[in-house]
């Protein structure tokens, strides 16, 4: 019971990410790599900060700010410099893996200090695992609130018009570089954070925990699609918060039935192949089924 | 009468095949307001060419644009966009496919306005959206209908409706039929003659089709290699038969 109440708990927080990587992915419809540099950034930063003394949500501010920072280099890159989109976000994330070392000083380092938002608010007098719970619903409920305002704005509204179609967007006067950099500074900003809050509830930071969370963060998205294909966006997101808990527990099951954890990332990946390819199997069986029907 | 918009020498030099080719070569053009201009051309005859240059989608290399006397040359995509309003030929060009028909109204209806961190008034203009689409059989109660489960016709009025939502000064129809099928697009079009004599808007409108070249329209332009080569006003339009528009393709 504690396993699975654990990966619900890792589901809340890493579904925070899944929501940042959402902006770009489906409403920018941006394939952006930078999230795999800006969350061991936002994971490095929190944990200096915090061991430098800093408050924990002073860590997670600046964990998001540098975030941004990370997103504004890629959206640069691509908009003022034309560069393209997977290749922006490759180079950004490349450096990224300098400058976090440059941040901690070394490959990783463990958090000593106690100042970690999980033992804050009371979440420490919680049951195990449960602070996770707690905390990610609260920091996701904020987000999504959040999130959904703002889409819900003239400047919102501009954003998914720039994702959606670009040639109608600027013909309507809409400045579509200002939305792109808006879109991929405010995900990049959730993915650092994100990085910032796994740190603090692993107790490390490594430079090398940005490996495949592209991939984590699209298995929530595309199992939340698979699961709930037509809904709206305010739904949506709530649907990425379960795809999260469904991927989390998908990989608990297979290494419970005794897979090597070293087959992890591999593990990952074949899951998100067949999430995306879901849709097709799906529809390549129902036509298969009504032909068999057909010629009976 | 003073012109609305006002072309000089306006050329297009690309680079192609290791020499300059002119799109547009030395355009001259004054289109009065309430003018109804269809241009006709041949592929390659520099009509897409000439409505980029006056949206600024596309920068003239050289020559001036200017609008109600102003020179707006230089002046970019979006500043301009709240004078001037195109219709694609595509008709996913025009539309945002993730919002509704509603939302898409509403995004027009700020054209060329700044967007700021103030929440849209989608309720507050949906009366207005309902005035504006009950006649439309295609539209009519589909304002909450996402743009992507319209069909090819119906978005394609939807970008019209966009397009001249707010009445802009100069609408540019750039083949804004031809992606549709044959009863379609004789509906749109029809639609697109009323309104715009309706509202008496200032028109320019590419067509390939000469049935519709000959039909709508109080003025004519054939453009050929870059160059006006025919320009009739209504009158001499009013006596032009298809056949007549043959030898110039």
């Amino acid at each position: 019971m504690n396993l699975i109440i654990s990966t619900i708990s890792q589901g809340f927080i890493w579904a925070i990410m899944a929501i940042g990587l959402y902006i770009t992915f489906r409403i920018l419809d941006f394939p952006d790599m930078t999230v795999e540099g800006s969350f061991p950034l936002g994971a490095v930063t929190a944990v200096m900060l915090i061991q430098h003394g800093y408050s924990a949500e002073i860590a997670l501010l600046v964990a998001f700010i540098f975030g941004n920072l990370a997103g504004f280099a890629t959206a640069f890159m691509y908009t003022k410099l034309h560069i393209p989109s997977l290749l922006a976000g490759i180079l950004t994330m490349t450096a990224l893996y300098s400058v976090n070392l440059r941040i901690l000083g070394k490959a990783n380092m463990s958090l000593t200090k106690p100042n970690n938002i999980f033992n804050q608010y009371g979440l420490n007098k919680l049951p195990v695992n449960f602070n996770g719970i707690i905390l990610g619903i609260i920091l996701i409920a904020i987000i999504t609130f959040l999130l959904i305002i703002f889409l819900n704005t003239e400047k919102g509204q501009a954003v998914i018009a720039t994702g959606d179609n670009e040639i109608m967007a600027a013909s309507l006067g809409i400045n579509t570089t200002v939305m792109k950099f808006i879109g991929i500074m405010v995900s990049n900003g959730i993915v650092a954070l994100t990085g910032g809050l796994i740190a603090q509830q692993n107790g490390f930071a490594d430079v090398n925990m940005g490996i495949g969370s592209i991939v984590i963060g699209l298995s929530a998205i595309i199992i939340g699609e698979v699961l709930y294909p037509d809904v709206p966006l305010s739904i949506r997101i709530i649907t990425i918060v379960i795809g999260s808990i469904v991927y989390r527990l998908i990989l608990m099951i297979v290494l419970q039935l005794g897979f090597n954890t070293n087959d992890l990332k591999l593990i990952s990946a074949i899951i998100l192949a067949l999430c995306l390819a879901l849709p097709t199997i799906r529809e390549q069986f129902f036509r298969a089924f009504r032909n068999g029907v057909k010629s009976k | 009468m003073k012109p609305l918009l006002e072309i000089n020498d306006a050329v297009k030099t690309i680079y192609n095949d290791n020499q300059d080719l002119n799109i547009l070569d030395g355009i001259n053009l004054k289109i009065y307001p309430k003018d109804f201009i269809v241009v006709l051309g041949t592929n390659g005859a520099g009509k897409s060419t000439l409505l980029d240059a006056i949206t600024g989608a596309n920068k003239l290399s050289s020559g001036d644009i200017k609008l109600n006397d102003e020179d707006i040359t230089q002046k970019n995509l979006a500043k301009r966009s709240r004078y001037i309003s195109r219709v694609y030929q595509d008709p996913k060009l025009g539309t945002s496919p993730r919002m509704t028909v509603a939302e898409n109204l509403l995004l027009a209806q700020r054209r060329g306005l700044p967007r700021r961190l103030r929440l849209r008034k989608l309720n507050d203009n949906m009366a207005k959206f309902k005035e504006l689409t009950k006649d439309l059989p295609t539209l009519d109660n589909r304002l909450n209908t996402f743009t992507e489960k319209l069909s090819g016709g119906q978005r394609q009025t939807l970008s019209f409706l966009m397009a001249i939502i707010q009445k802009p000064e100069l609408l540019l129809l750039d083949e804004h039929t031809a992606a549709l099928d044959p009863q379609t697009s004789q509906e749109l079009m029809e639609l697109t003659s009323k309104i715009i004599l309706e509202k008496e808007l200032t028109c320019l409108m590419v067509t390939h089709n000469l049935t519709e070249a000959v039909k709508y329209g109080n003025r004519l332009i054939v453009l050929k290699k870059g160059k006006v080569i025919l320009d009739l006003d209504k009158e001499q339009k009013s006596k032009l038969k298809e056949q007549d528009l043959l030898e110039y393709f």
